[in-house]
């Protein structure tokens, strides 16, 4: 009865899967997450927007590496450079009542103000002695983007290396490796970062980045750990041991998938937090020294200047949250994708809407 | 006339998804009378569990009701919360499936009784004490006066089971409502659970709306029967007219597929005399070393038995018997103490890698809980063609007609290849287990319980599917299970294991007709068997057994 039974329900189930039988081509882990990913709307408009800021700042102020003896640098095609002076273009470009350097730059047509659209000279405005600030907004992203990006995939990097091996193998392994990130966790982190900008602030951002991602991964690895120590128990790490998977092979293609939301959610937080320890250590005087410039250095040497000069606050504040922002959509996004099961939160207004399914009693 | 503690009419449970109402009970009507009990039975999904929670408005915020609901004369979807706060415990208690988790593992069960006592009565905490105690001692449990300011943890699973019916019946409830309350354990803790109950229902006259899915369980306690599929109810009846004269044709197909002990047609033991065993065990001791303050513990002592090829052994046992440890043993996920396992001829005692590799590539193994053996981020092809990819019989295009072969034989259609687990029901997922085991055509399969998850009818077709394989691919296979009746269906010879050692192994006609020792005769008279007339007398021959 039982077999008759199944049978039937097979045969049902093979004519309802007709349709689907044209995606049987096989996909493999990797391709069905970068599908889910594509088809994440926020996280694509995300990764866009993001692509974008990095060219923008990046071809408007090139790129300079090394070190203050030797620097490299690719020039830009924005015609000031941060250290260029413009006091008379500061004067010309006056606005309420006396205020000097406002931006040039006005979007509104022509018939509704009388001015016309135009970018100016100092589209952005100036700061008070004339320097041209699309040039230190520009080149303040591009250094506040770089030390983002190395301090967050270094610290992610290390810490998921660190937390997947201690969590893994556990015993004599996961005790080393836990009391070197004790001692790596009760330095003070502005300790560490002084010492650092001391040491390497004048040899451009990218060395101080690089530390700085050094000692940015004990949070995520002690994460990492836990999500591993659970995880390893499960039976599916016995199937694949059966299977004769290797222990790299566990580790890297059965547990961290199951980890990643943990890794990902700790790393745009490691990485909006790259940025804030930028700010405090060149506010200090041990990050980014003048007269280069981050987005960090820009709002707190303007801070004072925000009832007259607003400006000055807006540039470097916009590009700090948008990129942020795209950070945190593209991390929801492959959290997402990498994890088969979304659940959504259920509003009133989802329950009054809701349709009712009616079923013969 | 006595009135009915509980009457429900026209109830329905609706839950959200995905913005659409989905039916879980429809239109449901019945009453459950003082001193008796009606089950409600069905498989996983058929609303059984949420309606009964829906009573008493324990659902989660997705969920509707409607209808009405009274206990004692008083409609529960109606009145305010604080009048359904108080009837609850009070007059309506709960017995739920997992004693581990309904229990709070922070306080003492005794804090627990005492809590429940002081919400509903003027009580002072010697008095409420003094109650506990008392309602322990009617639990059995032993030393109620100890065990009062015991912690859930320190007690066995039988008797975080009684402390929980303690818990329920502090304040003497009218109606008890039971969720499954003995699936969670053994045959035999099981009996004297299902004892107690029956015997507090007479002692205290309270309503019992038992939810179940075992119809073992149900022949043992009910009166009434109701059936449900999809939230409907099919059949409602005498407990009876349903196990005897079933009217409709779910009943009917519901008791077909339930394996009832002692109901297999004889099988011929496989003549093992020329062969050699695909898997033996010589005196095989396994121990979990000492972790903190824990000591070493023996969970396999002098354990020895061979399967020949084609053969299937069923191992018997109750938790914390080591028959779990037997089968990760043999596979080599974990490491021997004393003696030596051979699979195919392969040693394991050594625990070499390169042996493990070898023997794991004639091994399949199938486990407990389909949703935990199957990684939840791999699609389905993906875990089915692991063994394969990495033992390197096949790659590319091959593996994917491997894959798709493997799919045909467990019959899933192809196009499931690169779901999800989670996409896929409890049944379908075993079927990649076996897949997934098969792969590698293994002289040897273990199965880890691998029914335990499944409802009856699911759990029917999955026998129905490992006995054809097994007679076309003629693999030996040990068969793990707490379940005698299913293993009664599939196993050529039988294995029980008690407390970490071999108690008997013979042919399965033996073990199951005549067996030899105390323990396994306590096992089989501890089985439900779903049928009231034929439980009662198998319940009276034990109990006289006992006493």
């Amino acid at each position: 009865m039982a077999k008759r039974n199944a049978s039937v329900e097979v045969s049902t189930e093979k004519n309802e899967n007709e349709i689907a039988l044209r995606e049987t081509e096989g996909l493999s882990q990797g391709q069905i997450i970068f599908r889910r990913f594509v088809r994440h709307k926020a996280a694509m408009i995300s990764l866009i927007v993001l692509v974008s800021i990095i060219l923008f700042a990046f071809t408007a102020s090139g790129i300079h590496l090394g070190s203050e003896q030797n620097p490299i640098t690719i020039p830009g095609w924005w015609h000031f450079s941060i250290t260029d002076i413009d006091p008379e273009g500061a004067i010309l470009a006056t606005c309420n009542d006396g205020v000097t350097g406002c931006p040039t730059l006005d979007l509104v047509p022509s018939f509704i103000d009388g001015t016309g659209m135009q970018i100016g000279a100092h589209p952005w405005g100036t700061d008070q002695i004339g320097t041209d600030y699309f040039a230190l907004v520009t080149r303040g992203a591009e250094q506040s983007i770089m030390v983002m990006l190395i301090v967050g995939l270094l610290g992610v990097f290390i810490g998921t290396v660190v937390g997947a091996v201690a969590g893994f193998f556990g015993g004599i392994v996961d005790a080393i490796l836990m009391r070197v990130t004790d001692v790596f966790l009760v330095t003070p982190t502005i300790v560490i970062g002084a010492v650092i900008g001391f040491r390497f602030g004048n040899l451009g951002v990218v060395p101080l980045a690089l530390m700085l991602g050094f000692f940015a991964w004990m949070g995520l690895a002690r994460f990492v750990r836990i999500e591993f120590l659970t995880l390893r128990e499960r039976e599916f790490v016995d199937a694949a041991r059966i299977a004769g998977a290797s222990n790299r092979r566990i580790i890297f293609k059965h547990i961290l998938p199951n980890a990643i939301g943990v890794i990902i959610v700790s790393g745009t937080l490691l990485m909006s937090g790259a940025i804030l320890i930028e700010t405090a250590l060149s506010y200090l005087g041990f990050g980014v020294r003048a007269p280069d410039v981050s987005l960090g250095t820009l709002i707190s040497q303007y801070q004072d200047s925000f009832s007259v000069s607003p400006w000055l606050f807006w540039w470097p504040g916009a590009f700090i949250v948008s990129i942020a922002l795209c950070i945190n959509f593209i991390g929801d996004g492959l959290r997402d994708a990498f994890d088969p099961r979304q659940k959504r939160r259920i509003t009133l207004k989802d329950r009054l809407k809701a349709r009712e399914l009616k079923v013969k009693a | 006339m006595t009135e009915p503690v509980l009457k429900v009419s026209n109830y329905n449970v609706d839950f959200w998804v995905d913005g659409t109402w989905y039916p879980a009970a429809i239109d449901m009507n019945y009453e459950v009378m003082p001193g008796k009990t009606l089950a409600i039975v069905g498989e996983s999904g058929s609303g059984k569990s949420s309606s009964s929670m829906g009573l008493m408005g324990l659902l989660a915020s997705n969920a509707r009701t409607s209808g009405t609901v009274e206990v004692k004369g008083i409609d529960m979807l109606s009145a305010s919360p604080n009048t359904v706060r108080k009837f609850r415990g009070k007059e309506v208690a709960y017995i739920f499936q997992e004693p581990m988790t309904a229990l709070n593992p922070v306080y003492t069960i005794g804090f627990q009784i005492v809590e429940t006592l002081r919400v509903h009565f003027p009580m002072g905490p010697v008095a409420a004490k003094a109650r506990a105690v008392e309602l322990l001692t009617l639990v059995d449990i032993p030393n109620p006066a100890e065990s009062f300011d015991k912690y859930p943890h320190q007690l066995s699973g039988g008797q975080k089971q009684r402390a929980m019916i303690a818990v329920a019946l502090a304040c003497d409830p009218a109606l008890l409502i039971a969720d499954e309350p003995t699936t969670a354990l053994d045959v035999t803790v099981q009996a004297e659970i299902l004892d107690l109950m029956r015997e507090l229902r007479t002692k205290l006259n309270s309503g019992i709306l038992l939810i179940t899915h075992d119809m073992g369980v149900v022949a043992d306690m009910a009166d009434e029967i109701l059936v449900m599929k999809d939230g409907v109810t099919v059949e409602h009846d005498t407990a009876d007219n349903i196990f005897n004269r079933p009217k409709h044709p779910y009943t009917q197909q519901l008791l077909a597929a339930v394996p009832k002990l002692g109901s297999a047609p004889s099988r011929t033991a496989i003549s093992s005399e020329n062969a050699r065993p695909v898997l033996s065990l010589k005196d095989v001791t396994i121990e979990y070393p000492k972790r903190g303050r824990q000591p070493a513990f023996q969970a396999a002592k002098n354990i020895s038995f061979e399967i020949y090829p084609g053969e299937i052994l069923g191992l018997v046992g109750e938790s914390g018997s080591g028959k779990t440890t037997i089968g990760r043993a043999s596979i080599g996920l974990l490491p021997i103490k004393e003696g030596s396992i051979e699979v195919s001829g392969i040693d394991l005692s050594s625990g070499s890698s390169k042996a493990l590799r070898e023997a794991r590539s004639h091994t399949g193994m199938v486990f407990q809980d389909p949703a935990s053996s199957l990684n939840p981020r791999l699609p389905i092809g993906e875990s089915i063609g692991e063994p394969l990819f990495l033992a390197k019989v096949a790659k590319g295009e091959e593996l994917a007609h491997r894959i798709e072969d493997l799919l045909d034989q467990v019959e899933l259609p192809r196009s499931y290849r690169n779901r999800y687990p989670h996409e896929l029901s409890g049944g379908q997922r075993q079927r990649v287990g076996i897949a997934r085991a098969l792969a590698l055509n293994p002289d040897i399969l273990i199965a880890d319980e691998p029914t335990s998850a499944l409802d009856v009818s699911i759990q029917a077709r999955f026998l129905d599917l490992l006995q054809e394989l097994q007679e076309s691919l003629k693999f030996a296979c040990l068969f793990i299970s707490h379940d005698i009746a299913v293993v009664e269906i599939l196993a050529h010879r039988i294995a029980v294991m008690q407390h970490g050692r071999l108690v008997e192994v013979g042919d399965r006609d033996q073990i199951l007709r005549s067996p030899k020792d105390p323990y396994t005769q306590m096992l089989l008279a501890a089985v439900p068997v779903p049928d009231p007339a034929q439980q009662k007398l198998r319940r009276e021959a034990r109990n006289a057994a006992r006493s």
